[in-house]
């Protein structure tokens, strides 16, 4: 099926003087596609050419349109000697190829080259006229939609989800051939940005076309990653979640509902009735014997260290996956795919039922040259291994499927660690299968499932638990048990009941290795890998606890290995789950007693602790209401001795935390502070300093407890590297200069960012890469969004969070409170507000005061093994959260005055020659609605200097490279027609220098959705009084929900 | 540890004013964090001073970056690598093309040249003014100098154009590229009195009345390339100025000139009998300037001649500003009653002009 790709080059400005004697430039255009290559008439004597070409045109398959990116490059005309090349662009017309998308490509590209970075713009048009009607088209992978986010985008409903694709493919890597020692700097990168370009291509051509094997016809969180093996080769690969989507067609009709959460209101029957069902069956009591020990949930399976060369098991992946997808498909029976896995990390309504806990594999491998590209086999049987063990560890949670999935690698030389985690899940079957969604929803609402708590609720077994944990019946609706604290890679689902507002935890952590080499270095690896693993789940347990909260969303741990260290760091969004109990404090005990000082010590540290326990949980608004004795009602015995029961039965040895039982109700978590090391670990837990006021920060995509954003965002990227003083290196000076290095980075943050407070920090997303021995590299790339300080302070209280959540507007969220204040918050008042806080939302979920305590389960540690499961669980049950009142602090401008400040600024941006492009790595922009995905933005660049000190040094020489980068990023939505990137990611960014050379080489992979959107102040007819208008919109949607 | 690397990119490029200043008045990076930390900005914001070196470090390399565009403002409007606001985009332009006072009269009237730059050192000592916003400055005025030099039409606008400058600054401009080209002297002791804003005022007169550019209002002859040169004082005029002199050459008409005005002022001026004493020295004076045009030499020394021939006398009498006022007023319109003096026009386009700098000229 072949198609008609049309070029037109119009004009260039702002090019480069080539000739120094004219100071001007005699410029024309080379436009390559595939083999065939067209040149436009030389332009001499201008730095701003008017080519006005003619169109050229290329007849090609489809296939190749896929494939294929159009090469742009101009040159300098030169009549006696060589051409000199000016710069490239490079467009990729992939989204020319489906109907909804883009039409045209057209408009100003930078020139862009490898040595010289952005040389002036040029005027390019792009069409695409295709041959076939749709129908045949579909035939083909073209028609396939990506999206970067990982949600169902907005403007679409999905109908099926069918579940996990998969590819990689394979490829020498050019920097690495013979040929590289006599070719350019210049050609070498060329070949580089080209050979990725063309693998990108060929990669979602594949994936486009397992997806229509299985009846899809889009991929919905589509990540894409680059493997530089060096020596061995260069990796493609990409893993997403094929869905069927349907368009919502008629915008309009939506348009309450996509600018808000009404939307999720009309659609979604599962919003339930304001949970009164919970709350008066309830009246559990408060466990008063869950004083006892509690254990983490925490265990390592079974060691995976396998050496490369092992290809079995990749057998029937070839054809087999999408094969199989498909039998299963009518099967529908989930438990039968391969890999039921799904990248998504936000669902639609009532897709999500149980959540099980955080299942991560990893395995440590020898890189060996990959013999054969075209059989990328040993690379598939890895990663499928892998796989199989995050699918037997979610089935070990029981559950039969695992969402927020995602897969990662670190090299090193020939040593490579492959990661995956993912949260193990129970999901509705319904969605999986052919029928439509509102069929689903139906069923849905029959089972009748509570909602808010639903997904905390424990999907596994009690009496055959795959980790010892200490399980409570649910503070939401008080049937199900749910586990002490809950660990997730997704974001927090719309519909669960928050108390206070979350908060950004790290955990951070270096080990040395000695250097070593092949098998011996992988060997060293795996054995840390455990331990590792074992100490970062440790401080991040401490540390919520030391946030008065109980569950992780959104967690990410990257392990990076180095030559002679291993860094690991986590990060998660912390919050407090109205469903899951108050988490204990944390206890300190001196393992030396009699020694007068060290005691003070312990107390003197205690003491501490308590205090920043206290602070925090005024800082984050955390006040669990008091469950009086009353309406807890009286105890459960019964399931107190099974969870006893059961630890007897887990646990086969640990002494200190039957004691710690004896110890009665108020337990907490125990820190022996009996070597430097447990002491280094309660000064790090200290040493974490909260974000300025006016600050709050979060991995996900929104922060939970703030929801009136404003308009205004800034992406920005930082990266910071530092050089280790190589003299004595010890690990705890290690773990010092690592977290001083994140801690530093978010203090400038916070400063740069100053002039945007009350804003929030979202999506914080950091990189660790160890790029040489003495170096560490910390890359973050997130999104500062202002809310409306003064909105915030109102008692926000709704049912149906779940709009609020994603909701992109205040105003429609403020309609709905006073209806829902009516309805809920009245009765909710037994419980007087909390101080200046209206604690309305949490009241009516029971949620006893009992203390808490954990203690670590050492006992399933001593395997020695390099994967291990991390899993814990929660329930959260009102469907109402806590609500969001803010600070009583005293802060400068009014909200009034600042927004019209914005107003202001924001108006001239119409008359500027260059539009306004937005960035953001989250799946929406604040204020506003997005009609249109434009396609997929994928690029990849290579810079490289010899001239560093004269470009300003590495710092200098990066900071011109990410501000192309995001030059080109905004040129290519431009150009497609839109005015705005979501789900913005930065891949990689890889940075070499060779300061004696004064060379530096910076390779970025970022991708992201190009998008049009509309702000919803030019969508409302009452522009000054938009409330006015929605109010009537959703408030009826309101209505239906309740 | 030490940081090798550390940066900050924002989608929408960070401005931060306060350091935008210090980096235009030329300070280094770690005399700006200096001086940010007496402001008392960390204990405002609570940030240390690590991050305020590196907050500081990263805007310096931001401004760095963006001062290749600043020189030709419109490449900032349309390039694409920093987004920027556009009332940003106006600010940062403005405050590039700021200048201060005490600079700009060191140079204002001097050769824009190599050799001027060389004497930029000195400038700087003497004005405290840093040695790289000297040069800064030096450069812009250079710059604008070039670009417009040779250009027909109205110099504000022109400089407008290319600079995107607010009309006030362009008029400054326009002022300065005036001066620079006509090489008024303007750093003699006895104009020291003198403000930037005295010499802008005369420049502005001069250009719409002395210029090519004045009489041009409607150039016949649109291929003619002298026609509209806001630059340069219209040499014709200039030796026709030579007429004027029977003013005072011829003693009939200057007695006539005098009694005319001593008549009309009579008793309206406080100083009428210095006034009436000094009258045949002060139109001497004026006639004579307006004679002396035709030498580049005079031309250069206008200012000079005008304190010492007109400004002085009369301060050294006391003139009150009022009386001086009306004194030109009737000084310059008794000549349309000089029945022997053809020139009524050619004495108008001169006296007009030179009336309105005198008055800003005449203060202490």
């Amino acid at each position: 099926m072949p198609g008609k790709l049309k070029v037109k080059i119009v004009a260039g400005r702002h090019l480069p003087v080539m000739d120094r004697a004219s100071d001007l430039t005699d410029a024309f255009v080379e436009v390559k596609f595939g083999n065939t290559t067209f040149k436009t008439d030389v332009y001499l004597k201008s730095l701003n050419p008017q080519w006005n070409s003619e169109w050229f045109k290329f007849e090609v398959d489809d296939e190749d349109l896929q494939d294929e990116p159009l090469q742009i490059t101009v040159l300098d005309h030169d009549t006696y000697s060589a051409n000199d090349a000016i710069g490239k662009v490079y467009i990729d017309i992939d989204p020319l190829l489906y109907s909804e998308a883009a039409t045209v490509i057209s408009g100003w590209f930078p020139i862009y080259d490898t040595i010289h970075g952005i040389r002036g713009e040029i005027n390019v048009v792009v069409k695409v006229d295709l041959f076939n009607d749709l129908n045949r088209f579909r035939q083909s992978s073209c028609g396939v939609k990506f999206f970067c986010t990982t949600s169902i985008p907005k403007c679409y409903r999905a109908v099926i989800i069918h579940g996990f694709v998969e590819e990689l493919v394979v490829n020498e890597d050019p920097e690495y051939q013979w040929i590289d020692r006599i070719r350019t700097p210049r050609a070498s990168n060329e070949a580089r940005q080209r050979l990725i370009s063309l693998m990108s291509g060929e990669l979602q051509r594949k994936i486009g076309l397992k997806v229509l094997e299985m009846r899809g016809n889009a991929v919905v969180g589509y990540l894409q990653c680059f493997d530089l093996e060096g020596e061995s080769g260069l990796v493609v690969r990409a893993i997403g979640t094929a869905c069927t989507l349907d368009k919502l067609s008629s915008p309009a009709a939506f348009l309450p509902a996509c600018n808000s959460p009404s939307k999720d209101m009309k659609e979604s029957p599962l919003v339930h009735p304001p949970s009164h069902g919970c709350r008066s069956t309830h009246n559990s009591p408060i466990h008063t014997a869950t004083g006892s020990r509690l254990t983490q949930n925490f265990s390592v399976s079974v060691p995976t260290l396998i050496y490369t060369g092992m290809g079995s098991g990749s057998a029937g992946k070839e054809g087999g996956p999408f094969k199989a997808l498909l039998r299963q498909q009518t099967q529908s029976a989930l438990e039968q795919r391969e890999f039921p896995f799904f990248t998504l990390t936000a669902f639609p309504p009532g897709f999500l039922v149980h959540v099980g806990g955080v299942v991560s594999a990893r395995s440590v491998k020898l890189l060996d040259r990959i013999h054969n590209p075209d059989e990328p086999e040993t690379r598939d049987a890895w990663w499928a291994e892998i796989r199989q063990e995050i699918k037997s560890h979610a089935k070990a949670l029981g559950c039969h499927a695992v969402v927020g999935y995602s897969e990662s690698t670190s090299i090193c030389e020939e040593v490579c660690i492959l990661s995956a985690s993912g949260t193990a899940a129970v999901l509705n079957p319904r969605f999986l299968q052919d029928g439509t969604v509102e069929s689903c929803l139906e069923q849905r609402l029959e089972e009748n499932l509570p909602a808010g708590c639903g997904f905390c609720h424990i999907p596994y077994d009690e009496l055959n638990m795959p980790f010892p944990a200490h399980l409570t019946y649910c503070y939401n609706c008080r049937k199900q048990k749910v586990p002490d604290v809950l660990f997730t890679t997704i974001d927090l689902p719309i519909d669960a009941t928050v108390i206070g507002k979350g908060c950004l935890i790290q955990a951070r952590l270096c080990r040395l290795k000695k250097k070593a080499q092949a098998e011996a270095n992988a060997t060293a690896i795996s054995n840390l890998l455990p331990f590792m693993e074992y100490e970062v789940h440790t401080q991040l347990m401490n540390k919520l606890k030391l946030k008065g909260m109980n569950a992780l969303f959104g967690l990410r741990i990257q392990i990076t290995v180095g030559e002679n260290m291993l860094m690991g760091l986590a990060s998660a969004t912390g919050v407090y789950l109205a469903a899951l109990p108050t988490p204990g404090g944390i206890q300190i005990a001196g393992k030396t007693p009699n020694d007068g000082s060290y005691e003070q010590h312990v107390s003197h540290m205690q003491k501490k602790i308590n205090d920043t326990i206290a602070k925090n949980k005024e800082l984050y608004e955390i006040n669990p209401p008091e469950i009086s004795e009353e309406i807890i009602g009286s105890p459960i015995p019964e399931p107190r001795q099974r969870s006893r029961l059961l630890r007897s039965q887990s646990e086969s040895s640990d002494e200190v935390t039957e004691l710690d039982l004896s110890h009665g109700k108020k337990d907490a978590f125990v820190l022996e502070i009996d070597d430097t090391d447990a002491m280094e670990d309660v000064h790090s837990l200290l040493t974490d300093v909260p974000p300025p006021s006016g600050f709050y920060s979060c991995n996900t995509e929104i922060m939970p407890g703030i929801n009136n954003w404003t308009s205004e965002i800034q992406m920005f990227t930082s990266v910071r590297v530092i050089r280790l003083s190589s003299l004595n290196l010890t690990n705890q000076a290690l773990n010092k200069n690592f977290n001083d290095l994140c801690e530093n980075l978010l203090k400038s943050l916070y400063f740069k960012l100053r002039s945007m407070i009350p804003c929030c920090l979202c999506h914080v997303n950091f990189t660790v890469s160890l790029p040489e021995d003495e170096l560490i590299q910390v890359t973050v790339t997130a999104v500062a969004i202002t809310f409306d300080k003064n909105q915030a302070l109102q008692t926000t209280k709704t049912q149906v969070e779940k709009s609020l959540q994603r909701a992109s507007t205040d105003n429609e969220e403020l309609l709905q409170f006073p209806l829902e204040l009516c309805s809920d918050s009245l009765p909710s008042h037994p419980f007087p507000p909390a101080k200046e806080h209206l604690e309305s939302a949490s009241s009516n979920s029971g949620i006893p005061a009992a203390q808490r305590a954990t203690s670590v389960d050492y006992s399933s540690f001593a395997d020695r093994c390099s994967s291990w499961i991390e899993l814990i669980k929660l329930k959260a049950q009102t469907i109402r959260r806590g609500s969001i009142k803010t600070t009583v602090t005293v802060e400068k401008a009014s909200p009034m005055s600042e927004g019209n400040f914005r107003n202001r600024s924001a108006p001239p941006c119409a008359n500027s020659t260059v539009g306004v492009v937005k960035m953001t790595p989250l799946s929406f922009i604040p204020g506003a609605k997005i009609t249109k995905y434009l396609g997929i933005i994928n690029m990849f660049f290579i810079r490289e200097t010899t001239s560093l000190r004269e470009e300003g040094g590495v710092s200098g020489f990066l900071h011109a490279f990410v501000a192309e980068v995001f030059a080109m990023v905004r040129a290519h939505v431009a150009a497609l027609g839109g005015n705005a990137v979501v789900s913005y990611i930065m891949k990689q960014c890889v940075f070499m220098e060779n300061p004696n050379k004064n060379q530096a080489q910076c390779l970025i992979n970022v991708s992201g959705d190009a998008v049009v959107f509309v702000r919803e102040s030019e969508l409302e007819v009452v522009s000054s009084q938009p409330p006015t208008a929605n109010c009537q919109s959703s408030c009826p949607g309101g209505d239906v929900t309740t | 540890m030490t940081n090798e690397l550390d940066i900050f990119v924002g989608n929408t490029t960070l401005i931060d004013e306060d350091v935008y200043r210090l980096w235009l008045d030329g300070y280094s990076v770690n005399d700006a964090v200096a001086l940010r930390v007496r402001s008392g900005i960390l204990e405002q914001t609570g940030a240390t001073a690590a991050v305020l070196q590196s907050d500081t470090m990263d805007h310096y390399r931001t401004f760095h970056m963006l001062e290749r565009l600043l020189h030709a403002p419109p490449k900032l409007l349309h390039q694409l690598i920093f987004q920027i606001p556009p009332s940003r985009q106006a600010l940062l332009i403005e405050r590039y093309y700021a200048f201060d006072e005490a600079f700009v009269r060191e140079v204002l009237g001097k050769k824009l040249s190599k050799g001027t730059k060389k004497d930029l050192d000195d400038i700087s000592t003497k004005t405290g003014i840093t040695l790289k916003s000297c040069r800064r400055q030096f450069d812009n005025f250079k710059r604008v100098f070039k670009v417009v030099e040779e250009m027909r039409g109205s110099l504000v606008d022109n400089i407008q154009q290319h600079f995107l400058l607010s009309d006030r600054l362009a008029r400054d401009y326009a002022a300065i590229v005036f001066f620079a080209n006509n090489r008024f002297e303007t750093g003699k002791k006895k104009l020291q009195y003198l403000s930037f804003g005295d010499f802008a005022f005369c420049a502005e007169l001069m250009i719409q009345n002395w210029t090519l550019g004045a009489v041009g209002e409607a150039p016949t002859d649109p291929d003619s390339q002298v026609d509209d040169m806001d630059v340069d004082l219209d040499k014709e005029f200039l030796q026709d100025l030579k007429e004027l002199k029977v003013l005072v050459a011829d003693k009939d008409l200057l007695d006539l000139h005098k009694s005319l005005v001593c008549t009309a002022l009579r008793g309206k001026l406080g100083v009428f009998s210095e006034m009436e004493a000094n009258f045949k020295n002060l139109s001497r004076g004026l006639v004579n300037v307006a004679a002396k045009l035709t030498h580049n030499k005079d031309v250069r020394d206008l200012f000079v001649d005008l304190v010492e021939k007109f400004v002085e006398p009369c301060r050294s009498d006391h003139w009150p500003l009022n009386d001086v006022r009306l004194f030109l007023n009737q000084y310059s319109a008794s000549v349309h009653s000089l029945d022997g003096f053809r020139h009524q026009g050619l004495w108008d386009r001169y006296m007009g002009t030179l009336r309105g700098c005198l008055l800003r000229l005449y203060h202490d």
